[in-house]
């Protein structure tokens, strides 16, 4: 086996799997965000649509979804679209559920005195949440969310069922090729790697946000 | 004419706030029935009456964290909220509900400090970030306040850091940063070990002295003997005293009778 040959060959699969992982996340917070303010909307105009894509994103497999927006694009709206780009669709929406989720359990937990007493200090309803509610929650949905980024760089794999070239369709390739287990073996020590340095930032992130209390 | 009107601006300078025919329910539950109350520039009022009697639901009417159903409510001149023809609370613009908001201070019974700031930045986020006062004035009052409740050497301290009564002490400062017209206290020194209340009725007190507009539900009845100038007393929904101190006390009503009695024992 040629190491100087496989090694970079699985590298610029990782590379794929990073892109498809840190651009995933910069959708996906943000929209998870939106999501659980407006899963709390009293109007039920706005507050069943978010229900019923919740559910739809939780409650089917992940790789339907991938496969849906590979397909359902050119087929029914006759609109080219990118692999790569079905997959970031597909992750983005789903992972935007699961923290929409998150984000809205921990905004629940913060106890309603907060905003009041900013209220009555005056702060607009943006403020409130930017400069009260938002930092505490965020303090409060570190370990849920380091899971779920877990998962998301694991989940990359999946890409590779409507082709996009990432990490385990490299490393699948590889072994194939030379009739070797070992290329997998690395590979599993890239995505290990890859989420050590994950865990390494959120338990950063817990002991920087551990000055206060509540 | 000229001096006559002048006597009536300073009269109406002189009443802080104004409520009547406040009415609010829960659903079927009719929390408060036609009450009526003013506050004059540098009056104490206490209000007291047994536990879900609607003092903390009244507090939080006039501090908007509550819908009024009818009613008019008016601080310090501006109209908050006004009855319509049918008795129903018509509200005020959004403008005018912010200054009447930043002319208002509430003091929690839990506090309700902001964990993730010191107590130095619980003091100076409203004034900076709402009425964008500068860094250094801002600063400076913090500073004057924190020494005057005691707290000077707590400025840098995270609210988990105090006791409860120093909390208390820091939440009061908060609320005279934005230095408002009227100061509320809803049973401020309820959630307190009984060793730690007397340094928080020591600060209202102070305030008190310095001619500081309140309104403080409390259930201490010698401190509101002996503080409020005027003395609420209600139940189930109603205003059933408004007197002076030793009027309230030596009222004749069963209720008020039966409500202080419990406490003398
Ligand atoms: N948000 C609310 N929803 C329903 N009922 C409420 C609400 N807030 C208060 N109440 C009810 O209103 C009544 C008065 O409560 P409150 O104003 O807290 O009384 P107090 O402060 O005098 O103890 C109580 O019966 C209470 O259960
Ligand atoms: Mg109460």
């Amino acid at each position: 086996m040629n190491y100087s040959v496989i090694i970079p060959y699985l590298l610029e699969g990782t590379v794929t799997a990073l892109r498809l992982f840190a651009l995933t996340l910069l959708l996906a917070v943000p929209l998870g965000l939106i999501v659980a303010r407006l899963r709390a909307a009293k109007s039920p105009f706005i507050n069943l649509p978010i229900r019923f894509y919740l559910l739809l994103m939780r409650g089917t497999p992940l790789l339907l979804q991938l496969i849906f927006f590979m397909y359902f694009p050119p087929f029914v709206l006759d609109i080219s679209i990118d692999r790569f780009m079905a997959a970031i669709i597909a992750f983005s929406l789903n992972y935007g559920a699961y923290f929409a989720e998150i984000f809205r359990g921990g905004i629940d937990s913060i106890p309603q005195g907060q905003a009041e007493a900013a209220k009555v200090l005056g702060f607009s309803p943006w403020q409130t949440f930017s400069r009260i509610t938002l930092p505490q929650v965020i303090k409060r949905v570190i370990p849920a969310s380091a899971n779920e980024c877990m998962t998301l760089v694991k989940d990359t794999a999946l890409a590779q069922t409507i082709g996009v070239f990432e990490l385990f369709r490299a490393a699948q390739n590889t072994t194939s090729r030379e009739v070797s287990i070992i290329p997998i073996i690395i590979a599993g020590a890239f995505y290990l790697i890859m989420n050590s340095v994950v865990a390494a930032i959120f338990s950063r992130a817990e002991k920087k946000l551990s000055y206060y209390k509540g | 004419m000229k001096s006559e009107n002048y006597q009536t601006e300073i009269a109406e300078q002189q009443t802080v706030l104004e409520v009547s025919e406040l009415r609010k329910a829960f659903g079927e539950l009719s929390v408060l029935e036609n009450i009526n109350f003013t506050v004059k520039h540098g009056e104490v009022v206490a209000i007291i009456g047994p536990s879900g009697s609607g003092k903390s639901t009244l507090l939080r009417l006039i501090n908007q964290l509550e819908q009024v159903d009818g009613g008019n409510i008016t601080v310090c001149g501006q109209i908050l909220c006004a009855n319509d023809a049918n008795s129903n609370a018509i509200y005020s613009n959004q403008e005018i509900l912010r200054q009447i908001r930043l002319k208002i201070g509430l003091v929690f019974q839990n506090f309700n400090l902001f964990p993730h700031f010191n107590i130095e930045r619980n003091l100076t986020e409203a004034p900076t970030v709402v009425l964008g006062q500068t860094k250094e004035e801002v600063a400076a009052h913090a500073r004057q306040l924190l020494s005057k409740l005691g707290l000077a050497d707590k400025a840098k301290a995270y609210p988990w850091q105090l006791s409860g009564g120093q909390q208390q002490r820091a939440a009061i400062a908060r609320a005279l940063a934005l230095n408002p017209e009227i100061l509320f206290f809803d049973e401020p020194t309820s959630a307190l070990d009984p060793e730690l209340t007397g340094e928080v009725l020591k600060v209202i007190r102070s305030l008190a002295e310095e001619n500081m507009t309140m309104v403080v539900v409390t259930h201490e009845m010698a401190f509101a003997r002996e503080l409020a100038d005027r003395i609420i007393f209600m139940d189930q929904g109603l205003i059933i005293e408004n007197g002076t101190p030793d009027e309230v006390f030596s009222s004749d009503n069963a209720r008020t009778r039966n409500f202080l009695r419990r406490y003398h024992e």
